[in-house]
């Protein structure tokens, strides 16, 4: 096998690690913003989950267990945000924001006692032959249980949103809040759900930086990815299949510029490291300029603060 | 001699909004099989009142009966496990939904898609109501998309159907469709519960009128019995004044000239115009009929500025291409335009009266000085609109959204007109304006285009576009038909070319 193959397997590998996070966050606020609501506080949620699993992590000794945590954590922001919008009818964007300094600042706190603290690794799944296969067997077939549950959240998001009766009413309340409203369905009550799922996908994206890929934590550990996220959902015109596409260019991208670092290629690496984000929005902004595809699929209730009452 | 009970019994519902009464001490009755009218001008609590019979609002005080047993509706699904159904006024569609997933949402137990889509296409089928269930809503007309609705009633069987201003969107071809709709159900033993401003309809389709008139119940006739003018007379509480239509003077020179224009568009909701040609002289009102949705909002944002078509020449305004210039740059040339919606088009819903005068009548009025606003002016000159057309306010003061419909058009429609433009293009002057308000207005329209300006008249409300204009063109997918005058033409055949018959065959799938 030549050198250039063999490195295939683990750039690969990596590529697929480096997407999940994305992937968690985006998904979970596809399903939001298909509900009707704008939750630009994914970054915060990420850092707090990943804060949280951490800590929890560390304190329990089981990785499990700190998903978990960041899950929670995740879904706690998402709670004050659902209560702040929807519930006081407070401005979505301006809430969002808050949202993302308040986290910015809360996992800063929170995790002041954890900076430097080793933690084990996430165990790998090995199943015996498959993972065994040359090059692609450890990318495949190698990797953290995370990393499958949340290529696995791509065809069920998809499958929820399309084929369910639940979703269904998820796309119309989204889609004409009033009409919704009229036909019974309640509003408020079905964004809440949605705003708790993205906010517990955000936490997971975070737990899975802090306990798998990095795995450790430091301030301001998403370094963007919240935002990526944000931009991913749109640009991938509210899709879930072209949401993974996104979310799989950023990882590769990412991975193949810290290759380039690797490789003591003489470009300063603040510039490489701006890559996978500029490469990722470019090639998504070009894929989305057909703006009939955006009015069909976008949600034209997105971000308007709904009142029973009016 | 007994009578089967009451299909609905309402006793003394009492509902109260903040600083208004919108339901006093109303009573209703409504029998199996008849179809019953509710009438009233905006504001007269006919809404309120349906709402609280399909479960939207609850009644402050009062008694429900339905088929004789005290009911409590706690919400819309409440009421259709009753089996009341209500067609909207504004439809309560998803536009990128299919039909059948549309009316899925409508339903308690839909099942699944491909058995209630079979069931869609029988029930459309048995009613002469066809319907693809399929397609996506936004792809179709509105008298389509009222289909949907009605499917959607229809398909739980309903005991009582309401219909909340139904026939404003069709053409008069698609009303009379509906009307036979309509009568087969109350021969089925549904009773039809029918809300509309429409006189001649409710007498032609109604065996009972209730009317309503600030929150109660002034009386209930038997509009077969009545005439228009009646009927109206007991909505407002006071002797009807209908605008004269002084015979049109000699037509001067073109004030507007529009020609061959054709926009594209990105939005897959809009219609593009094709090839729009017409001209507006001074001293005359023109009238576009047509169903909305065929290119009317299009045309509008064409007029105004709020979008630039490519070609400067294609409008004219005084003989000057303005195709290329903006709204403000178009006003200047002596353009004035009232926009079809009030609220965030034609004034700014939180900002007040005087300043919603000042933001189209600064250059003309003066009400600016030198880059400063003259805020005396500015009141003085709102003072003036509300003096000259009687708008019912507490004074310049109030924000704009405070006012009722036809109030603030009536403000809008005169802010425009004291600015005595040489141009004036209206949309849908009168929708959902009360009988009193748009006699005003009509009124008003029509003394300006005696004094010497042109008038052009978007709407879908044919009986209005026959009182006011001096002729008539109609609008059809983008398409405008030759113009013909008011005298030589008749409903009838206005209506025939909305549906668009004219220029090309219709279309096979057009029914």
């Amino acid at each position: 096998m030549s050198a250039e193959l063999a490195l295939l397997g683990p750039i690969l590998a990596a590529m697929l690690a480096a997407a999940t996070p994305l992937l968690f966050a985006a998904l979970g606020e596809l399903v939001v913003e298909k509900s009707g609501v704008l939750n630009l506080g994914v970054e915060g949620m990420m850092l707090v989950g990943a804060v949280c699993g951490f800590a929890v992590a560390v304190q329990t000794g089981s990785s499990t267990a700190g998903f978990v945590a960041g899950a929670a954590a995740g879904a706690g922001m998402a709670a004050l945000f659902g209560v702040l919008t929807l519930l006081l009818l407070a401005n979505q964007v301006a809430t969002g924001l808050a949202l993302t300094l308040f986290g910015v600042g809360l996992s800063a706190l929170i995790g002041q006692g954890f900076v430097g603290i080793p933690i084990a690794d996430v165990p790998e799944l090995y199943i015996p032959g498959l993972t065994d296969l040359p090059v692609i067997g450890k990318a495949l077939f190698g990797q953290d249980a995370l990393v499958y549950l949340a290529l696995a959240a791509v065809p069920a998001v998809h499958w929820f949103l399309y084929a369910t009766r639940k979703g269904l009413i998820l796309r119309a309340v989204g889609e004409n809040h009033a009409a919704a409203h009229a036909l019974g369905y309640k509003v408020i009550r079905i964004r809440f759900l949605a705003v708790l799922f993205g906010g517990a996908m955000s936490g997971m994206g975070g737990a899975f930086l802090s306990l798998d890929y990095t795995p450790m934590w430091a301030e301001g550990i998403s370094s963007g990815r919240g935002w990526i996220a944000l931009a991913l959902v749109v640009f991938a015109t509210w899709k879930p299949g072209r949401v993974l596409l996104g979310a799989w260019l950023f990882g590769g991208v990412t991975i193949a510029q810290l290759h380039v670092q690797g490789l003591g290629i003489d470009i300063p690496s603040q510039l490489l490291s701006m890559l996978p984000y500029l490469a990722t929005v470019i090639v998504l902004v070009v894929i989305s300029r057909d703006v009939a595809r955006i009015r069909l699929n976008a949600p034209a209730s997105l971000g308007k603060v709904f009142h029973p009452d009016a | 001699m007994s009578f089967p009970p009451h299909r609905l019994e309402l006793r003394g519902i009492t509902k109260r909004f903040p600083g208004c009464l919108a339901n006093d001490q109303v009573d209703l009755v409504l029998r199996p099989g008849e179809i019953h009218a509710l009438l009233g001008e905006n504001g007269a609590g006919k809404s309120t009142l349906v709402k609280i019979i399909y479960g939207v609002l609850h009644a402050d005080a009062g008694q429900i009966r339905w088929n004789g047993h005290d009911t409590h509706i706690p919400d819309p699904a409440g009421a259709r496990r009753l089996g009341i159904g209500m067609v909207f006024q504004h439809f309560s569609l998803f536009d990128t939904l299919t039909v059948a997933e549309n009316i899925s949402l409508g339903l308690d137990q839909p099942g699944p898609m491909d058995p209630l889509s079979a069931r869609i296409a029988e029930v459309s089928e048995r009613y002469g109501l066809s319907l693809d269930p399929r397609r996506h809503v936004h792809t179709l007309s509105v008298g389509e998309r009222q289909r949907v609705e009605i499917v959607r009633c229809l398909l739980q069987d309903p005991k009582l159907l309401i219909m909340d201003e139904p026939t404003s969107v069709l053409t008069p071809q698609e009303a009379t469709r509906l009307f036979e709709t309509l009568r087969r159900l109350a021969a089925e033993g549904c009773t039809i519960l029918y809300i509309s401003h429409k006189l001649e309809e409710i007498r032609a389709l109604c065996d009972t009128a209730t009317v309503l008139r600030g929150g109660r119940v002034v009386g209930s006739c038997d509009p077969r019995k009545e005439t228009a003018r009646s009927l109206a007379e007991m909505m407002i509480g006071t002797e009807l004044s209908t605008p004269e239509r002084l015979p049109q003077g000699e037509a001067g020179a073109p004030k507007l000239q529009v020609r061959h224009l054709s926009t594209t568009s990105d939005n897959p909701f809009s219609t593009n115009l094709k090839d729009v040609s017409f001209e507006v002289r001074a001293g005359e009102i023109l009238g576009i009929a047509g169903v909305a949705g065929n290119g009317q909002a299009e045309l509008m944002a064409a007029l105004s500025g709020e979008a630039l078509v490519p070609d400067p020449a294609s409008v004219a305004i005084e003989g000057r291409p303005a195709g290329h210039l903006g709204p403000r740059e178009r006003r200047l040339l002596g353009l004035a335009f009232v926009p079809e919606e009030r609220l965030g088009r034609g004034a700014v819903p939180e900002l007040s009266l005087s300043e919603n005068a000042l933001l189209s009548g600064y250059a003309r009025e003066p009400l600016v000085r030198s880059g400063l606003v003259h805020f005396g002016r500015a009141r003085s000159y709102a003072e003036r609109i509300i003096g000259a057309f009687n708008v019912v306010t507490h004074g310049h003061r109030a924000e704009a959204r405070s006012l009722s419909g036809g109030n603030l058009q009536k403000f809008i429609i005169g802010r425009e007109i004291l600015q005595k433009p040489r141009l004036l293009v209206v949309g849908q002057p009168t929708w959902g304006v009360d009988a009193g308000a748009a006699a005003a207005i009509h009124r008003a329209l029509i003394d300006l285009a005696r004094s010497g300006a042109a008038v052009l008249v978007i709407s879908q409300d044919l009986d209005e576009l026959f009182v006011l204009s001096d002729r008539i063109a109609v609008l059809f997918h983008g398409r405008l038909s030759e113009s013909r005058p008011t005298h030589h033409t008749s409903v009838e055949e206005i209506g025939l070319l909305m549906g668009g018959l004219f220029n090309h065959p219709p279309d096979e799938d057009e029914e």
